[in-house]
């Protein structure tokens, strides 16, 4: 445990890069080139995010995926947007005008705002002006964060709800119930990276990931791991699992189930460019978990462990480009996991989310916490408080496992005196059904005697 | 309030490109009228009548959303907790332990209830 408590300083070019208190002192020019940027890089990142599925998962599935327009195919996403473009718009008589117009421009502009937090570099001089690679960042950036995904619901309800059509209503539902849901898990597993950073804000998040010590083996110094991702694994992989239901992925994307709801919550939206607001918005949240994934557990903009021996890896302009190669890694995933996963039925995804991620989530931020408190003062007290919880969980869980243990075993019993009932009577229940049980069931011969026939 | 200012910025550009897209779409496309075409699309079929001012949905949906603000007040009470986690210390761990088993057994009654199935 030494190692932990007392982290030695890596000497070098790890400097822990901008803090709050370099942003806020942008000049106005500086902040709307930096947001012109930001807006241009996640519009040509989602034409080109589109472009990269439809390829991606065409080769996993052995064809070739869009490969007319342009070369590779890569104007692809622009031509369909065109296409949209030039669509009938439809407004269908029913729907509530207002709203109906407003949803898309509710779902859109919350996705682009989460991503203004995320950090894209260190402090570079642009212009001469000596400015964060990052449009801004506050002492409750995370926050800022889950509030625009929380806001995104509302133009999820909202285009379900003006619709006025039982798919679109029932989408709506279903994905808002889903978002939220998720989202309860998502901030839960933000908690022990905040134990960990201390802080909200976004820069000094990713400026607690720099260094993570070292152990010193004898005379060798053996660096450890800094990434939250490593550090905090239960966290992370229960973010992982909540950015694909919070963004309405596969293996998580019901609302959109063809099969049961046509489109879900955007169903009367017709190919018009107001749908291309809805894709627009999904493609951005999935931007936007991505960001979050690496700025808060996969060290941000900083090099990975093999580059960031060199010592220029972490200065200027070059943390863009880990950046940039770890958001592009985490779409990839996004796209694999659609290749390779069907999607889940609602009462599973729901029961996951609250019965298996929440407690899992409450359980291990108890446990980092009392790590943490052992590290700030090593009482005894924590570790009879620990010892406490624990036993009183188990308790608890025993004590509920036995009670639907019981009224597993009570259904059961029921369920299989309800088919005897319906074994003796044919009829029973008021409807006919088939015998359940025939001797010939059970491989007896009805008094029918086959005789096996030699072909003529 | 400098720091809220470049967000300003991003969703004035933002909002901008959404109003504009939205509403410069009916003048884009062509303009073929149909009566089936504005009627709600259910597969072809003439569709349900929907009431004036939104139907019913299942009670399902708002249980969910009462326990989402139960939990998100929780975390709202979690994230500052966590901040000054190494200045609270071992008080601020017991405080919390207290919190969470109190959260627990609404949750835990939520759970018996069977307001967390949905089958």
């Amino acid at each position: 445990m030494t190692f932990l408590v007392s982290p030695v300083a890596n000497p070098g070019p790890t400097s822990p890069g901008p803090t709050l208190a370099d942003f806020g002192h942008d000049p106005l020019w500086i902040s709307i080139i930096k947001a012109v940027f930001l807006f241009v890089f996640l519009m040509v990142g989602v034409l080109m995010g589109v472009w990269t599925e439809r390829k991606l998962i065409s080769r996993m599935q052995h064809r070739y995926g869009p490969n007319r327009a342009g070369k590779f195919g890569l104007l692809q996403t622009v031509a369909d947007g065109l296409k949209m473009g030039l669509k009938e718009d439809l407004m269908p008589r029913k729907v509530d005008k207002l709203l109906y117009f407003l949803a898309p421009v509710i779902i859109a502009v919350p996705a682009f705002l989460a991503f203004s937090v995320i950090p894209f570099g260190p402090v570079v001089s642009m212009f001469g002006v000596k400015t964060p690679l990052q449009l801004t960042d506050l002492p409750v950036a995370v926050l800022l964060i889950l509030a625009m995904a929380s806001i995104g619901v509302y133009g999820i309800v909202l285009a379900g709800w003006a619709s006025r059509s039982p798919y679109a209503i029932l989408g709506g539902l279903r994905s808002s119930a889903q978002v939220v849901s998720y989202e309860i898990a998502m901030g839960l597993s933000f908690v022990a990276v905040f134990l960990y950073a201390g802080t909200l804000s976004t820069s000094e998040i990713v400026a607690k990931q720099a260094d993570g010590g070292s152990f010193a083996l004898g005379s060798l110094n053996i660096p450890l791991p800094s990434w939250y991702a490593v550090l905090l694994i239960p966290s992370f992989l229960i973010y992982v699992l909540t950015m694909l239901g919070e963004t309405n992925r596969v293996p998580f994307d019901l609302p959109e189930g063809e099969g049961e709801l046509v489109g879900g919550f955007h169903t009367e939206y017709s190919s018009s460019l107001k749908f291309a607001m809805f894709m627009l918005a999904e493609y951005v949240n999935v931007f936007v978990v991505s960001g979050v994934a690496t700025t808060l557990f996969l060290g941000g903009w900083r090099a990975p462990w093999p580059i960031s021996l060199w010592d220029g890896a972490n200065v200027g302009w070059w943390p863009m480009l880990w950046f940039f190669a770890k958001l592009v890694l985490l779409f990839c995933f996004f796209v694999w996991v659609r290749a390779s996963l069907p999607r889940v039925r609602y009462d599973q995804l729901m029961h996951f989310g609250w019965k298996v991620l929440i407690p899992l989530n409450l359980a291990w931020i108890l446990m980092v916490a009392s790590f943490r408190a052992l590290r700030v003062d090593n009482s005894p007290l924590v570790i009879v408080l620990m010892a406490i919880v624990v036993v009183g969980a188990l308790g608890v869980y025993f004590r509920f496992d036995t009670v639907l243990q019981r009224r597993r075993e009570q259904r059961a019993a029921q369920e299989a005196e309800e088919f005897d009932q319906l074994r003796d009577q044919p009829t029973a229940g008021g409807f006919p059904v088939p015998a359940l049980d025939l001797p010939h069931y059970h491989g007896a011969t009805t008094g029918l005697n086959r005789k096996e026939v030699p072909s003529a | 309030m400098e720091l809220y200012a470049p967000i300003l910025v991003l969703a004035v550009l933002a909002a901008g490109f959404a109003v504009f897209s939205v509403s410069v779409a009916p003048f884009t496309g062509p303009k073929r009228w149909n009566r089936a075409k504005l009627d709600a699309y259910e597969c072809g079929i003439e569709p349900t009548p929907q009431p004036v001012g939104g139907g019913r949905f299942p009670l399902k949906y708002m249980i969910t959303a009462m326990l989402f603000i139960v939990f998100d007040i929780e975390i709202i009470f979690l994230y500052p907790w966590a901040v000054a986690f190494d200045q609270l210390g071992v008080f601020g761990l017991i405080e919390m332990v207290l919190f969470i088993v109190t959260v627990l057994v609404a949750y835990a009654y939520v759970w018996r209830r069977r307001g967390l199935d949905w089958d």
